[in-house]
């Protein structure tokens, strides 16, 4: 088969690779990269498991076709984690408030929050919870995972973030 | 105030932080080197004879490595009755039905080489509910019994009944009869992370399954019959649980994916991994079964109940899976939630050719509850009395023997009611808004709390090994699967054995390297693993103090040394102690009658070095420890109904405010309080979540959920269609609250807390429509569409 080539930055490395042109971003990024902290559960974009920033924006990876990557930023939850294993602060959040439990959509939950936090550092209850709308969780019914977003936002305007 | 260090802290879940920074290993990140991709082609026809599987193209495309049908591999048959065959031959009898399979090198060769596989069929009439499968001239949906004895109906051959007290003459006495019938749809679990497997043989014909499974002790004995299929008797079979991604009663059988899986791996001498897709989990993973109810119950002028009967009648589908047997779970709400002086419970399990059901959260609560908690209501009105004060009276009490001969050591029903009702102001709230389509409701619940005996072992063991560090690995056999069993496990060896929970580290869940435990259900996980770490850290406890006899003098001179201390005559001798003068806390050895002084403190690890590595020569001693705990109950008899099956029973209540839009149906929850006898608090911040994720199921359950099927055929398999509560649904406030009855059997008094969440959300729900709008609503999930059919029938007069 014919392979595109796709050149973008990931977590903050240059990646240039060549890839058949039907793969999704999150195939790309699972199977073709190895990054498999970005999780497949619907396939259809109805669950938000596989939510990545590209240019900052949370998107779907299973609905984000890999030609369309070149020249993008892509952050994904690896890129959150620093190099010595020290969570950033939205996922010290979720840990400490209880807002993972399978843990299967928290690399969703957590890129949602962070695109929603770089974008309205303040928000309210309802509209934390409107941006949850595209992640489903079957565990928690939510309640921790809202008060794991507050906590963030109060860590990130201490932080300055 | 407890004195505990740990319990009932909230520490953030010890395996947090590798799923927040997406290092957790599901089935679905792991890979083996040389491995194939299983694909399954699942039957066309809901019930229909297999004529002919030609499998050619598929064999000869590129890239597959083997194809196998009936006719390639032996027979294997599987799930608790045995009536289930791993690829079917001569009929298929629901959609489900696997016909054939492929290995190949990647998931899209194989998807495409299922494609091109081609099988004739000659269908036939299909059965799709109990009452078609019941009927005088149904088909057959199988012909024979797995010993292949002709069957003459559709009934699975499974007894579930109960008679106590006189009901003739209970029923004359009432006052009041209420009697209603009740249904549940059938839902799905719906985990996050879907269902898959690895199998792989090493060369002498050992089996390795990956597996996402809640039972991998009685995985290992299914599989292991495999291999005796496979004339591999003898070789070792080991189950490996990596994190789960959810699982909710899923994992509580043994799945013809896995089957397939072992088969294609033993055909092509490579490890094999089969992952479903989302519309293959909805389609082909078993959901909730479905039920309908018969429920009759009385009481005298007051309200106190006089009787209850049931008539359960369930759709199981095509084959038997532990789901099957609901009913068993089923009784013990049935007889023993509230006091009932007379009770019948009958059973009826029909084989349909719908997809087979399975085990999910509550097992047969839920929906028995429904029935009991709605009818309820319904008698209380009959009374004259408020749905609070109809649940007062006919309370369980501490010290109750049930029924069913369930021992109510603790029972903190009364004051979940109590506490429910004062949250909600029900005395000046309920019944009291007669011109605003607003109301509350409540619902309370039973459920088993320490384990549930349905096999003849219930039992659960532990190792715990200290090393030279004074860390603890913790060696389970038991399944954390986003429940928070770890979080519990590891404040309770921390507690029980007086170290950090920061020092406890629990290995992954391995048939090869845990002792025994018979799964990861009926709310058992925490209560099990408590009891068992506490027997293993006091046979721990009991050898460090005796091994410190000999060597604390010389650690403490080590201590002395250092600090350039020296102590007078007329101070502490610490030189000839004995065990039981030590203590052990926080990963600190000390003597508690000592005074408070530095160098008489010794931390763990130093002391298992000095141990270990004594001058005179180690003593060849190591600190690992074992513990089995069998809780002391009974396996019922199912025939009549009776036995104590659980150690302990945990009771709840639940209390909801809605509002109903009396235009279109809709409901809204305004406030839900949920109140929970769970004995103790063992790690708070995983309890939470327990509490909060069965209610978002149980309102899932309530209003939203549903798998429709036509002829068999499931027509919602995927999120877009099925509907999963999301977070602006749930926008309300949720208030906990736990009650403590500290029971004698739980560790640290602790009763199982995974399942009662879920339990009586529908019908507290339900209660507060009626309250509302006054249509009461029978038939799950109470959609709009419900709703505004009875608010229209309510305005016709009858």
């Amino acid at each position: 088969m014919k392979t595109i080539e796709v050149s973008f930055e990931l977590n903050g490395f240059p990646v240039g690779t060549d890839v058949e042109p039907h793969l999704r971003l999150l195939d790309l990024l699972r199977d073709v990269l190895g990054e498999t902290g970005t999780k497949e559960a619907c396939g259809e974009g109805e669950c938000g498991a596989c939510t990545v920033l590209v240019d900052g924006r949370a998107v779907n990876s299973c609905l984000f076709p890999v030609g369309e990557v070149s020249g993008t930023v892509v952050t994904t939850i690896e890129g959150l984690t620093a190099s010595n294993g020290e969570l950033s602060w939205i996922q010290k959040a979720f840990l400490d408030r209880g807002g993972t439990q399978c843990g299967f959509c928290s690399p969703g939950m957590v890129m949602t929050t962070a695109a929603l936090l770089a974008e309205n550092p303040h928000p309210s209850e309802s509209e934390i919870r409107s941006a949850l709308t595209g992640n489903l969780c079957r565990c928690t019914g939510y309640v921790q995972i809202v008060e794991s977003i507050q906590e963030a936002a109060r860590a990130g305007r201490v932080n300055g973030l | 105030m407890t004195g505990f260090s740990y319990i009932g802290s909230e520490a953030p879940r010890p395996e947090g932080a590798d799923k927040l920074g997406g290092r957790a290993l599901y089935i679905n990140d792991i890979t083996r080197p040389g491995m194939l991709h299983g694909k399954i082609k699942f039957s066309d026809h809901a019930h229909a004879l297999i004529k002919h599987i030609d499998t050619a193209d598929a064999r000869a495309l590129p890239g597959v490595r083997a194809v196998i049908t009936a006719n390639d591999v032996p027979e294997v048959r599987y799930g608790f009755l045995r009536d289930n065959i791993a690829l079917k031959s001569g009929k298929v009898r629901q959609f489900r039905d696997e016909v054939a399979a492929v290995a190949a090198i990647s998931p899209e060769i194989a998807r495409k080489a299922v494609d091109l596989i081609r099988v004739e069929y000659e269908p036939l009439p299909g059965v799709f509910s109990p009452e078609e499968a019941m009927a005088d001239d149904a088909p057959l949906v199988h012909e024979e019994d797995p010993k292949g004895d002709p069957v003459v109906s559709n009934l699975l051959p499974l007894k579930c009944v109960h008679q106590s007290g006189d009901l003739e003459a209970a029923r004359r006495a009432s006052a009041h009869i209420t009697e209603a019938e009740y249904s549940v749809p059938r839902i799905q679990q719906s985990c996050l992370g879907t269902a898959g497997c690895i199998a792989e043989f090493d060369l002498n014909g050992n089996l390795t399954v990956t597996a996402k499974t809640q039972i991998p002790f009685l995985a290992q004995r299914d599989f292991t019959r495999v291999l005796t299929t496979l004339g591999l008797e003898g070789r070792n079979v080991r189950v490996v649980v990596p994190t789960l991604g959810g699982a909710f009663g899923s994992g509580l059988d043994t799945h013809g994916y896995e089957y397939i899986s072992i088969l294609l791996a033993w055909k092509t001498g490579k490890p094999v991994k089969m992952l479903y897709s989302r519309s293959e989990e909805f389609s082909y993973l078993s959901p909730r079964q479905s039920a309908h109810f018969s429920i009759r119950q009385g009481c005298d002028r007051e309200g106190k109940l006089t009787f209850r009967e049931i008539e359960v009648t369930q759709d199981n589908g095509a084959y038997g899976s532990w789901g099957a047997t609901y009913p068993n779970v089923m009784l013990v709400a049935a007889t023993s939630l509230y006091r009932v002086p007379a009770i019948s419970f009958n059973s009826t399990i029909v084989y349909t050719n719908n997809t087979y059901c399975q085990a999910m959260r509550g097992y047969g609560n839920p929906e028995v509850t429904w029935a009991i908690e709605s009818s309820l209501d319904d008698l209380a009105e009959k009374v004259g009395i408020d749905p609070y004060e109809i649940r007062r009276i006919n309370s369980n009490e501490p010290g109750d023997l049930t029924p069913m001969g369930l021992d109510l050591k603790t029972c903190g029903l009364k004051e979940c009611l109590d506490i429910t009702a004062e949250r909600l102001d029900w005395a000046v709230t309920w019944g009291k808004r007669p011109d605003e389509p607003r109301g509350l409701g409540m619902a309370a619940l039973i459920n088993v709390g320490g384990g549930g005996k349905i096999y003849r072992s219930d039992g659960s063991g532990i190792i715990l090994k200290l090393d030279d560090f004074g860390n603890v690995n913790v060696s389970y056999g038991g399944v954390e699967m986003g429940q928070g069993l770890h979080s519990a496990l590891t404040l309770m060896v921390a507690e029980s054995l007086g170290v950090k929970p920061e020092s406890v580290f629990i290995n992954q869940t391995d048939t090869a390297t845990s002792p025994w435990d018979v799964g990861t259900h009926a709310s058992r996980g925490a209560f099990m693993a408590g009891n068992a770490a506490l027997g293993a850290a006091r046979k721990l406890r009991e050898r460090i103090f005796a091994a410190a006899e000999e060597v604390y003098p010389d650690v403490v001179q080590q201590n002395l040394a250092r600090l350039g201390e020296e102590t007078g005559p007329d101070e502490f001798d610490f030189r000839s102690l004995k065990a039981d003068q030590f203590d052990l806390k926080d990963g600190w050895l000390f003597v508690p009658k000592a005074p408070k002084l530095p160098w008489l403190r010794v931390e763990l690890g130093r002391l298992l070095r000095a141990i270990h590595f004594a001058e005179e020569g180690g003593k060849g001693t190591t600190f690992t420890e074992e513990s089995f705990y069998e809780p002391p109950t009974e396996l019922p008899d199912w025939e009549k109904g009776y036995g104590n099956m659980s150690a302990n029973y945990s009771f709840g209540v639940q209390g909801v405010e809605v509002e109903v839009d009396e235009d279109t149906g809709e409901v809204t929850i305004l406030r839900l309080v949920a109140v929970t006898d769970i004995g103790r608090v063992l790690s708070l911040q995983a309890l939470k979540g327990q509490m909060y994720g069965g209610i978002a199921q149980g309102v899932g359950y309530a209003l939203y959920e549903e798998i429709k099927t036509e002829e068999g055929r499931i027509l919602n398999p995927g999120f877009t269609d099925y509907k999963l509560p999301t977070a602006a649904d749930l926008d309300f406030p949720i208030e906990l609250e736990f009650v403590e009855t500290n029971d004698p059997t739980g560790p640290f008094g602790a009763k199982g807390a995974g399942e009662p969440g879920m339990v009586p959300t529908a019908p507290a729900i339900a209660n507060a429509i009626y309250d509302a709008v006054g249509v009461r609503i029978h038939d799950l999930p109470i959609t709009p569409e419900k709703v505004l059919k009875a608010l229209q029938e309510q305005k016709v007069p009858s």
